[in-house]
């Protein structure tokens, strides 16, 4: 029960071959069989969840039916801002606080009568690629927990992987859905910036941040895309058009599409088995009449210099608020500069005061030209060359990460090779473009490896069409060893 | 060597819109402390801000009437400095690229027309207000700050001049020109002691005829016209007197001391900070159309020049229409109703200013509260030249008609102040004089006209000095060439 996709569940809930309840139970149960294993959670809302199940019970008896998640037990990343939920971004600045109010993306989840089984773990203000650097412990991963989850939105990865959610959302800025859900085995989107309203997502990088499901199936990803898509008056960066349709030609196979694998995403730095992986699936695609071509971008090796100068230098004045005067924590001063310094010298992790150095450091007069400035002209070539390859192909496709899951410790004493982890994600940050992450194998180690499909400005029609045509050509099948244990 | 002052000066307004620049909470001056707060003014995670169309539209009605380029797309910048009453330790302002640019206010000083060059207009966000506790009030002996929030996000514009302002006395026309024009626009109350419009002022001096510019000096907290023009006559002297006593002036900014009535240096950390500028990722760029700025521009009210150019116009001294203008806006109102019932302008605007607007002031009350009205004044100005009143007794009628005594008509005939103007009534006032100083009669009529100031007087004393004065001259000359 707790193995449901999201479309089996609504169906059971709907035939009634199950209640939210049942499912809400099965998910917590499990949660409490593996989270001392896994750490996936930093809040598991046991009451509210099961209220919240009873009421959609209620609902359902009575004919009500609000929506595709109505009674469906939800992980949401714990940098989703939660009316009630404790909400702290996984860092001790923010400890203890109990947000006011809820944000758009899960507004529109409540309102279909959604089940919050609790707050997912995540690098500390999602600044991170393995859920290392929470200020409460790390995540590790279902298919070997001495391997990490990859990150930031580990947590929520892990819980849909683990079935302690049918889905879970997380927060892509570089990748952070993408890669924990590739080196999960579960399937991870990121749509295309302004579909999702961030308003109440606390921010990261601002012109980088997009909430995106993390599900099991692809057809799950559509659905629970559209459930928080949409315009949003609060977000002045929402996207104003008419909602395209994320379905069109769902299931019409890739016959007649043409697919560009990105030369620069495969050779140095790329685990042998992750590239087999990648040219094993893309042969599928070719023999489900795909025309498949390489497709060279170049500005892709400069894209991570240019992420690492404009998330930096977003989130050195996003996360300027937390300051000790309002909410979170507070470090007594002589004076409100010397309370402000010591609230922000304790409360922020290590690898969040790199950044908010680093991104100071890019803005300071004098050097911003150099970085900031030269890094938005990098950027600038980055979408400018991607939108050139769009009018060749229908979508671009590599390897999700350049390894499967690595060992806990492994990078963290090397920022660099951190950041490595998210070459392959990081240009659809840059250009704004959706992009998703599908299972496609193990490698020798039985560790999964995603495989990423990246599309144009709105194409997410496309996207799921090609990703479901890899999802039926590989048919994934296996799940975490370790889920023997738990049920 | 003699010096000459460089000012420009930089205006602060906040604008009363309904909401706030970014987010829907109410502005409202008067409410109790963090009673108009929510998550986006006091930046909560996770919050946004979403920009305030009537402020838009607000400041590119003032850029138009202060004859700026509007800008097609103008872009949000952050502006980072920490500050306890600043919630995103942000302010989001603009930059490089402002809404209003490169417009000029022509300012009246001594009769004369000064064009004032304005580099910029641009939309920003205020602060909350922080309420030192204890110590005086001063943040650095105050034992507790408290902060209100509902300050916190209320739009505000400021209006940057070019270093274009030569004197104390100009930069303080230029400042109550510059609120003149938003009070016509109503885009806020620009009250400056409650800070709804603030001024700081950049100075410096350079030998005159120069063309370069000296180290400039901001200089900060006047809270009055009169304390910006003394300000500024202070910080010039001092500057030259530095100079000449072989100093360098230091580019720093400098607080006025009101009571004092001196600038003191701030600490030089505040006035030194790098602020990071760089574009707001959490906005798009301010579409102003070609469309939407030519309708604002259609629905401009009538600018304080414009209106003072059309009283003058209509008769009035040069001065007489400045009073006018920068005057209560009820005043004026009532002015150019009793004009369109027939009122003389001249007349009228000398009573609105002079007795009128003494009367206001002594009684702290406002126009409306007198029994003044446009057919009044109509009424008045009409008796004046029909000679039932004299320019004095003119005066003490509207004396009653403001106290609620009646129309002119009947006040002037309470107080028994109708003048006689009726030929005949006089006729027979001046023959009953002349009856009874034949003597008199004579000597005029021998052509020495010495006795005629005399036998005026008798006559106005016979008539208890309600006589019009012009018809007694007249037929007393009749009389004396018979």
């Amino acid at each position: 029960m707790s193995d449901y996709t999201l479309s089996e569940a609504a169906t059971a809930l709907r035939d009634g071959s199950v209640s939210s309840r049942e499912l809400t139970d099965a998910a917590l149960d499990r949660a409490a069989k593996s989270e001392a294993e896994l750490h996936a959670f930093l809040t598991l809302a046991h009451d509210g969840a099961r209220s919240s199940a009873e009421a959609a019970d209620t609902a359902f008896a009575s004919g009500r039916d609000a929506g595709a998640f109505q009674g469906i037990p939800v992980a949401l990343k714990d940098n989703l801002v939660t009316q009630g939920i404790a909400t702290t971004a996984a860092s001790q600045i923010l400890a203890g606080w109990v947000p006011p109010y809820d944000g758009t993306a899960v507004a529109r989840l409540k309102d279909q009568g959604v089940v919050i089984v609790g707050k997912t773990n995540l690098d500390e203000f999602a600044m991170g690629s393995s859920t290392e650097n929470s200020a409460f412990g790390p995540s590790r991963n279902p298919w070997n927990t001495d391997r990490v989850p990859g990150g930031s939105s580990g947590g929520s990865a892990i819980a849909v992987a683990a079935g302690s959610a049918v889905v879970g959302f997380g927060s892509d800025t570089g990748g952070s859905i993408r890669q924990p859900a590739a080196l999960c085995g579960v399937v991870g989107m990121k749509p295309t910036y302004g579909l999702v309203s961030r308003y109440g997502l606390i921010a990261f990088a601002s012109s980088l941040d997009q909430i995106g499901p993390i599900t099991r199936t692809v057809e799950d990803s559509v659905t629970a895309l559209e459930a928080v898509a949409g315009h949003d008056p609060l977000d002045a960066t929402s996207y104003r058009g008419d909602r395209p349709g994320f379905r069109d030609g769902f299931e019409s196979g890739v016959r007649g599409l043409k697919i560009g694998v990105v030369r620069e995403l495969t050779g140095e730095g790329f685990e042998p088995d992750v590239e087999a992986a990648v040219r094993r699936t893309v042969d599928l695609l070719s023999d489900a009449g795909a025309e498949v071509v390489e497709v060279s971008i170049p500005s892709v090796d400069v894209s991570l210099s240019a992420y690492y100068l404009i998330a930096p230098a977003e989130c050195s004045a996003n996360l300027a608020r937390f300051d000790g005067v309002r909410y979170g924590l507070r470090r007594d001063g002589e004076t409100v500069e010397e309370m402000m310094t010591a609230t922000r010298a304790d409360g922020f992790g290590p690898e969040v005061t790199r950044r908010i150095l680093l991104g100071t450091y890019a803005l300071s007069a004098g050097y911003y030209d150099a970085f900031y400035g030269q890094a938005q002209k990098v950027r600038t070539v980055v979408i400018r060359e991607f939108e050139e390859a769009y009018r060749q192909v229908d979508v671009l496709v590599s390897a999700t990460a350049p390894t499967t899951a690595f060992e806990i410790g492994s990078k963290t004493q090397d920022p660099l090779s951190m950041y490595l982890s998210d070459i392959c994600t990081i240009p659809s940050n840059l250009t704004g473009h959706p992009a998703i992450s599908v299972p496609v194998g193990l490698d020798r180690h039985s560790l999964p490896v995603g495989f990423q499909i990246m599309a144009p400005a709105l194409g997410e029609a496309v996207l799921f069409r090609v990703a479901r045509a890899v999802e039926q050509a590989v048919a994934f099948e296996a799940r975490p060893p370790l889920l023997e244990e738990w049920s | 060597m003699s010096w000459e002052p460089v000012i420009g000066i930089e205006v602060h307004v906040e604008l009363l819109t309904d909401s706030k620049m970014f987010c829907g909470c109410r502005v409202d001056f008067g409410a109790a402390p963090n009673t108009n707060i929510c998550p986006v003014c006091l930046a909560l995670p996770g919050a946004l801000p979403v920009p305030n169309e009537q402020a838009i539209e607000w400041i590119v009605q003032i850029g138009l009437a202060l004859n700026c380029t509007i800008t097609r797309e103008s872009i949000f910048h952050r502006k980072n400095y920490f500050y306890a009453d600043l919630p995103k330790n942000y302010q989001i302002s603009q930059y490089d690229i402002p809404v209003c640019s490169g417009g000029h206010l022509d300012v009246e000083i001594d009769g004369e027309t000064v064009r004032v060059a304005i580099n910029r207009v641009h939309q920003e966000e205020d602060t909350g207000k922080s309420i030192h506790m204890g110590g005086g009030g001063r943040i650095h002996s105050a034992e507790a700050t408290l902060l209100d929030f509902n300050r916190a996000g209320v739009p505000l514009i400021e209006i940057v001049s070019e270093p274009d302002i030569f004197s104390p006395a100009h930069a303080r026309a230029y400042a109550q020109q510059l609120r003149d024009v938003v009070l016509s626009l109503g885009v806020s109350d620009a009250r400056l002691e409650e800070g709804s419009m603030r001024f700081d002022a950049n100075v410096s001096i350079r030998p005159e005829g120069d063309t370069k510019l000296g180290a400039k000096v901001e200089v900060k907290n006047m809270n009055s016209f009169r304390s910006l023009e003394r300000a500024l006559d202070f910080e010039i002297i001092r500057q030259t007197e530095a100079i000449e006593a072989g100093q360098r002036i230091e580019q720093e900014t400098r607080h006025w001391d009101e009571e004092a009535g001196v600038t003191r240096a701030m600490r030089s950390k505040e006035g030194s900070s790098d602020y990071r500028y760089f574009p707001e990722p959490d906005l798009v760029p301010i579409v102003v159309s070609d469309e939407w700025r030519e309708q604002i521009r259609s629905m401009l009210p009538e600018l304080p020049h414009q209106r003072r150019w059309r009283y003058i116009e209509l008769g009035l001294e040069a001065h007489a229409a400045s009073v006018l203008v920068a005057g209560e806006a009820d005043v004026a109102v009532l002015f150019e109703e009793a004009v369109g019932l027939g009122a003389d302008p001249k007349q009228t605007a000398n009573w609105l200013s002079g007795e009128t607007t003494a009367y206001l002031r002594r009684n702290n009350t406002s126009i409306d509260q007198t029994g003044l009205t446009a057919a009044y004044l109509a009424e008045m100005t009409g008796m004046l030249a029909d000679g039932k009143l004299s320019a004095t007794a003119a005066k003490e009628v509207l004396t009653g008609v403001i106290d609620h005594e009646g129309s002119p008509g009947e006040v002037a005939a309470a107080r028994d102040l109708i003048q006689i103007s009726d030929t005949s009534a006089i006729e027979t006032a001046v023959d009953a004089v002349l009856a009874s100083n034949p003597e008199a009669l004579e000597t005029l009529r021998s052509g020495d006209m010495k006795p005629f100031g005399y036998l005026v007087g008798q006559v106005m004393r016979a008539t208890s000095g309600k006589a019009d004065p012009k018809v007694v001259n007249e037929i007393l000359r009749d009389r004396a060439s018979q």
